[in-house]
């Protein structure tokens, strides 16, 4: 059977092939807390960030305009809390068009696979149309959900679940589209 | 011919045994052994399977052949093999004479005998299943199988599988692969990749590496391919992949919609999946020939995990319409679809057995997910496991086992695969390397 040895002929072409395709998910994203885009672990390299005090850098936004909202237990619907931080959002994305944004949807490890998959599609749709209502044009707008594929927090309480129950906007520089 | 007794799969697995163990000297041939699943007591029956005989350079694949045959019927719950220190005959020779009264005399029911011998790369293994009580093979139970060597476990699993079929009246289904997930690193960085194994955790082959997120595979009905969802593109979408060239597309491509939950019909023509836009889902189907999409629900909810009946004629899905994860079953052709799910809790992953009689589902409820099964209608629900998370049951080719997704809670939470009896028995744990998610069982192989 061929089957191995396919596989490893396979796996050595996407090698080469990752190397136009940074580590996705490798030293830069999930790491600890909250800070800078490790919460988002999607699709984003880390560097670049610039200085939190430059008020049009990416630092500036995930730390000082806030980055994410979090929601109830299988619930979408956004907060007065999440609403306050994506109207600063919507400000921010306006007053810094060179920027574009992917919204990461996010759930918590309570629930099935695909359910939880769209849970969180329903989310990142949720900031979307916010976003949308307050101003930021929808084509810098793409939204992404890895339902409960990519927690922030690993515990198995509400504790770290309702970290995990959340819509990441992660910023990528020079994509105004 | 042994055909099952009517069968009414209750709460319980009983085995039956036809053989009265105390006839002393039976006038009149006694019922063949079997095995019938409904209510009653539970009792391995003992068998026999001495190593099978080396008829010319089989080497280690004699012994190693056996040990897989008793390692598959023992496997089931419903055999237990009587060693060979206990046996007091030895068998010597495929064709010559059996000493019945040896064999009744360690109470073995049935004896299994066998012979395998090796060319080349050409492997024969011919068996016989004997009733020992009436000194006479089970009728079918008298066959060759030959290959190549490196197919050796495929034919002890084929042996294996026309001793079950025979005694239980049920398909076989040992001779099957899984597709499943292969995970690694922590939690909060699952590292994925497709992966296929033998039904018991053998042969394992790596089908992608582990770049991108890959969730949920699911093999054709002749198992010749997989469809699945990949983060590949950056983005979910269900991907097609041939199991043997390894090649693989993405399917129905539109962006700004995540694409999730694939299954294949009955036919292999089409997939029915799920299509996500602006944060709500339906199923749709796609004809892998002309590609044409066909919308089957159109309900401003979570419509998702859709899988045919084995007829074709009706999918059976899970919505949130209600609030609540639910089970609906509709016609293939689409439309608003029937409630069947009616208990506490919630209700997900609906999963049409491949004999057409049950449904495999998750439930949520009171903090515990389960696996559990219910008639096509709703009705006898059954929860088969309990746990911290149990999700995702799969279909043995036979409809009769599931496997499933078992994962352990906290921080260093790890996935792993089960398989459980639709009685509810024998739940135990699929070896498998590593952390492992998402299984789904193939058909029986030609």
């Amino acid at each position: 059977m061929s089957l191995a040895a396919k596989s490893l002929l396979l796996i050595a072409v996407l090698g080469l092939a990752a190397c136009n395709n940074p580590d996705r998910y490798g030293a830069g994203a999930g790491g600890a807390g909250g800070a800078g885009g490790a919460g988002g672990a999607g699709g984003i390299d880390t560097t670049g960030l610039g200085d939190p005090n430059n008020p049009t850098s990416i630092a500036y936004f995930n730390q000082t305009v806030g980055d994410r909202v979090l929601f109830a237990v299988d619930q979408s619907t956004l907060s007065p809390e999440g609403r306050a931080v994506l109207t600063r959002q919507a400000q921010w994305l306006m007053t810094n068009p060179g920027y574009a944004a992917i919204i990461e949807g996010h759930a918590d490890e309570q629930g099935t696979r695909e359910y939880n998959l769209n849970l969180g599609a329903k989310r990142a749709a949720a900031v979307q149309n916010f976003l949308i209502s307050q101003g930021v044009p929808a084509g810098r707008l793409r939204t992404i959900s890895y339902g409960k594929e990519r927690p922030l927090e690993v515990c198995s309480e509400e504790a770290c679940y309702a970290k995990n129950r959340r819509a990441v906007t992660v910023l990528s520089a020079g994509a105004g589209v | 011919m042994i055909r099952p007794m009517r069968t009414t799969f209750r709460t319980l697995l009983a085995l039956a045994f036809g053989i009265g163990t105390l006839i002393a000297t039976p006038v009149l041939a006694q019922e063949p052994p079997r095995i019938v699943i409904g209510p009653g007591v539970i009792e391995p029956m003992p068998i026999a399977v001495p190593t099978f005989i080396d008829e010319g350079g089989a080497g280690d694949y004699a012994r190693e052949i056996s040990r897989v045959v008793i390692s598959d019927l023992e496997g089931t719950g419903f055999f237990r093999n009587i060693g060979e220190e206990a046996h007091i005959s030895r068998i010597t020779s495929f064709d010559g004479g059996v000493a019945f009264e040896d064999w009744k005399a360690i109470n073995a029911q049935v004896l299994v005998t066998g012979a395998v011998s090796v060319a080349g790369d050409r492997i024969t293994v011919k068996f016989r299943a004997y009733d020992v009580f009436n000194g006479n093979t089970l009728e079918g139970a008298a066959l060759q199988f030959a290959g190549t060597t490196d197919g050796w476990r495929r034919m002890a699993h084929k042996v294996a599988d026309v001793i079950y079929s025979k005694i239980t009246g049920e398909g076989g289904y040992f001779d099957s692969r899984v597709v499943f997930v292969s995970e690694s690193g922590p939690k909060n960085a699952r590292l994925k990749r497709l992966a296929v194994m033998d039904y018991d955790g053998a042969n394992v082959a790596y089908l992608t590496d582990s770049n991108a997120i890959v969730l949920a595979p699911r093999f054709s009905p002749a198992g010749d391919r997989i469809v699945y969802t990949s983060f590949e593109t950056g983005f979910p979408r269900i991907t097609l992949m041939d199991v043997a060239s390894l090649q693989r597309r993405a399917l129905e491509e539109q962006p700004g919609t995540m694409t999730f939950a694939p299954r294949f019909s009955p036919d292999g023509q089409t997939v029915v999946f799920s299509l996500e836009r602006g944060g709500n889902s339906d199923i749709y189907l796609l004809d892998l020939n002309s590609g044409a999409l066909t919308q089957l629900t159109n309900s401003p909810s979570i419509e998702t995990a859709p899988s045919f009946s084995p007829d074709g004629s009706q999918i059976v899905f899970e919505s949130d319409r209600t609030g609540v994860q639910q089970i609906y079953v509709m016609p293939a052709s689409g439309g608003e679809g029937t409630r069947i799910s009616g208990g506490e809790g919630r209700y997900g992953t609906p999963v049409w057995s491949p004999r057409g009689d049950y449904i495999a589902f998750t439930k949520q409820n009171a903090g515990r997910f389960h696996i559990g099964v219910m008639r096509t209608d709703g009705s006898e629900e059954r929860l088969l496991t309990a746990s911290f998370l149990d999700e995702g049951p799969t279909w043995a080719p036979n409809g009769r086992v599931l496997m499933f997704t078992r994962e352990t809670s906290g921080a260093g939470g790890q996935t792993s695969l089960w398989s459980v009896d639709i009685t509810g028995r024998n739940l135990k744990q699929i070896p498998t390397d590593g952390p492992a998610s998402d299984p789904a069982w193939s058909p029986l192989l030609p």
